[in-house]
């Protein structure tokens, strides 16, 4: 099946320093990725580039295909109709996330008439079943208000209920819960999960919390300094990560069943992306890095069906079985 | 709401009779009335005289509430100098400044605020830059100077236009370019900073990633939002129609408002000074009181907050 976004290569630099270092992720209709790594890995720039929503001094290059059309460096008057219509996308804080001085009518209603043939009364009519359906009580009362009239849960469920408007086929979450209290962000995934299911819409949850994307997700990239290190479907990967990062984060994780054990940590940070090592991103902090990986940048390769790895043990244990399997 | 305005007016109230406190004491404190306008030569009786005659020589706190319980009465005084009421000859000269603010004031506001939108889109393009020397150079060099090397060059080398004077419109071309050239500089300072705050906003990026066209996110997202600062700025020029002009009044000899407040304050025509200073105050506190309005209007979040207060 025809991938409904393919990114091949895509690399965003600001100011001359690389941020994103080749970017290449596929999703399928319907599908539900997450993506996961720590702050400044790329999360969120890898989309917001992808749109276009990047400010201007950034410096993008690569390839991304909606539908196998190129949207990057397209038209404005396209983009705008890619963005809220086919791709829509919600944020890490909903408080500043709408405008403080439009009612939410005004601007849930923008979307609707941007991207659906609806007028008058019509708009009002759809406006109200999308906050009924993200569950906004008394919807009929709280369209003429003001963001700050809602709690931050409420105005979550109004930027869904804007970002459905336009019948996207791919959601962008971008850590749609880290700014919400524990019991509200349990809600608010529980919708998120219900409405892709109901409008067979695919997803993009972007987030750090390793937990959100096992329970929401299909398939699970987790990225690093500005790549893909590891993907791979998502009960696949907490059962048996292969990268030494994604061992890392995993290891991380305190095991709900079995015996107690000390929780592992990855020692060292995140490199400068000014100061880029080179080789593998990773090698610095990497228990298991030999001389090899501070050579080359490791591809990413595939190392069983869905699965694809950046890191040359990888690499090599592969070649071992294709060169087992070929004598 | 009501609570809101309530504060606010007992607050612009308070502000004029500080006003009017602050006029009163430092006018008696520089200096004698009667030595000023009749001379040192005058004879002591007849300076006497004129102290009885305009209740110098009573107690202070007793002119003070007398100065109060007149302004209460609507009564401002006569002028010192020609006994004439102090507030008919402000009254006068109240078209004059307007000729000359009115205009300014909408120069100000069609130059800045576009200027300073553009440069805002255009953060760090060339005309970005060009906008923002011209404004700094604008709002640093101080209106006489400006005024002065407008006389320089247009009156005296080009010979142009007139140096100074009421006789026609072209007298007024210099002094309205002066003041407006500063206050468009300011204004276009303002209005940028605050929309690249605007334009910085979270908001922004949701409204384009809704596929809102980006002039449309500039003109409904980011100019309502941008608005409110540059409210503030605009309620100052406002409350400066009257007493704006002082300098470029009295360095293009336009018989304006600002003009006689300074001819009244180098008599100590002490009636004259303090009827400007109460109309400077009430026209600043009342534009002030507009600008809260305004706030109330462009900002639902502190409508509800004034619900509250």
């Amino acid at each position: 099946m025809a991938p409904l976004v393919s990114i091949e290569g895509l690399s965003v630099a600001f100011n001359g320093v690389p941020v994103l270092r080749g970017v290449d992720l596929a999703l399928g209709k319907g599908e539900a990725l997450g993506l996961v790594g720590e702050s400044g890995s790329g999360k969120s720039v890898t989309w917001l580039a992808a749109l276009g929503l990047l400010p201007r001094h950034a410096k993008i290059s690569g390839s991304v295909r909606l539908d196998g059309r190129e949207i990057l460096g397209a038209p404005a008057s396209e983009l705008d109709q890619v963005r809220g219509g086919r791709v829509a996308m919600i944020f890490q804080d909903p408080a500043s996330a709408l405008n403080p001085v439009l009612t939410i009518r005004k601007q849930l209603c923008e979307a609707l008439v941007l991207h659906r043939d609806l007028s008058g009364e019509a708009v009002k009519a759809e406006a109200l079943r999308l906050l009924n359906l993200v569950g906004i009580p008394d919807a009929t009362r709280r369209l003429s208000a003001y963001p700050h009239e809602f709690s931050g849960g409420q105005v979550q469920r109004i930027m869904i209920a804007m970002a459905l408007a336009g019948n996207p086929d791919l959601l962008i979450a971008d850590e749609p819960t880290t700014a919400l209290d524990a019991t509200i962000q349990a809600q608010i995934l529980e919708l998120l999960s219900t409405i892709r299911r109901e409008m067979s819409m695919a997803m993009v949850l972007i987030s750090h919390d390793l937990g959100v994307v096992a329970e929401n997700c299909d398939r699970v990239a987790v990225m690093y300094a500005g790549r893909i290190v590891e993907q791979a479907p998502a009960n696949q990967l907490f059962a048996d990560p292969v990268h030494p990062y994604a061992q890392g984060l995993i290891g991380a994780l305190p095991p709900l069943d079995g015996p107690r054990r000390r929780l592992t940590a990855i020692p060292g940070t995140v490199p400068d992306p000014a100061h880029m090592p080179d080789g593998c991103a990773f090698a610095p902090r990497c228990a298991l890095a030999a001389e090899p990986c501070r050579l080359a940048v490791p591809t990413l390769a595939p190392i069983a069906d869905d699965r694809t790895v950046a890191c040359i043990r990888a690499e090599a244990s592969r070649r071992a079985l294709l060169g087992i399997a070929a004598e | 709401m009501g609570r809101y305005f309530a504060i606010r007016i007992g607050r612009a109230a308070l502000t004029i009779v500080l006003v009017l406190t602050f006029a009163f004491v430092v006018l008696r404190l520089s200096g004698d009335p009667a030595l000023m306008i009749l001379g040192p030569e005058a004879p002591p009786e007849v300076l006497a005289a004129f102290r009885k005659a305009w209740g110098l020589d009573d107690p202070i706190w007793f002119q003070y509430l007398d100065y109060f319980g007149a302004i209460a009465k609507g009564e401002l005084g006569r002028s010192m100098r020609d006994g004439r009421p102090a507030i008919q000859l402000v009254l006068e000269r109240i078209p004059a400044t307007l000729a000359l603010t009115l205009p300014a004031f909408v120069f100000k506001v069609a130059l800045g605020i576009p200027a300073g939108i553009y440069a805002a889109l255009h953060r760090g393009s060339g005309i970005d830059r060009a906008v923002m020397m011209t404004a700094v150079a604008g709002f640093t060099v101080p209106s006489f100077v400006l005024a002065l090397l407008l006389v320089l060059v247009f009156a005296v080398q080009l010979g142009w236009l007139p140096s100074g004077g009421q006789d026609s419109w072209r007298h007024a071309i210099l002094p309205i370019v002066t003041l407006s050239l500063g206050g468009a500089a300011v204004l276009a300072r303002f209005t940028r900073s605050a929309m690249l705050e605007v334009l910085g906003q979270p908001y922004i990026r949701t409204a384009s990633a809704k596929g809102v066209p980006w002039h449309r996110v500039v003109i409904s997202h980011a100019l309502p939002n941008a608005a409110i600062p540059t409210v503030t700025i605009l309620g100052f020029m406002v409350g400066s129609l009257i007493a704006g002009a002082v300098v470029v009044e009295s360095v293009f000899s336009w018989p304006g408002v600002g003009r006689l407040l300074v001819v009244a304050v180098a008599n100590r025509d002490l009636a004259v000074v303090q009827c400007i200073l109460l109309l400077v105050a009430l026209t600043m506190v009342t534009s002030n009181l507009i600008v809260d309005f305004l706030y109330g209007f462009l900002d639902p979040r502190l409508r509800a907050k004034g619900a509250h207060a």
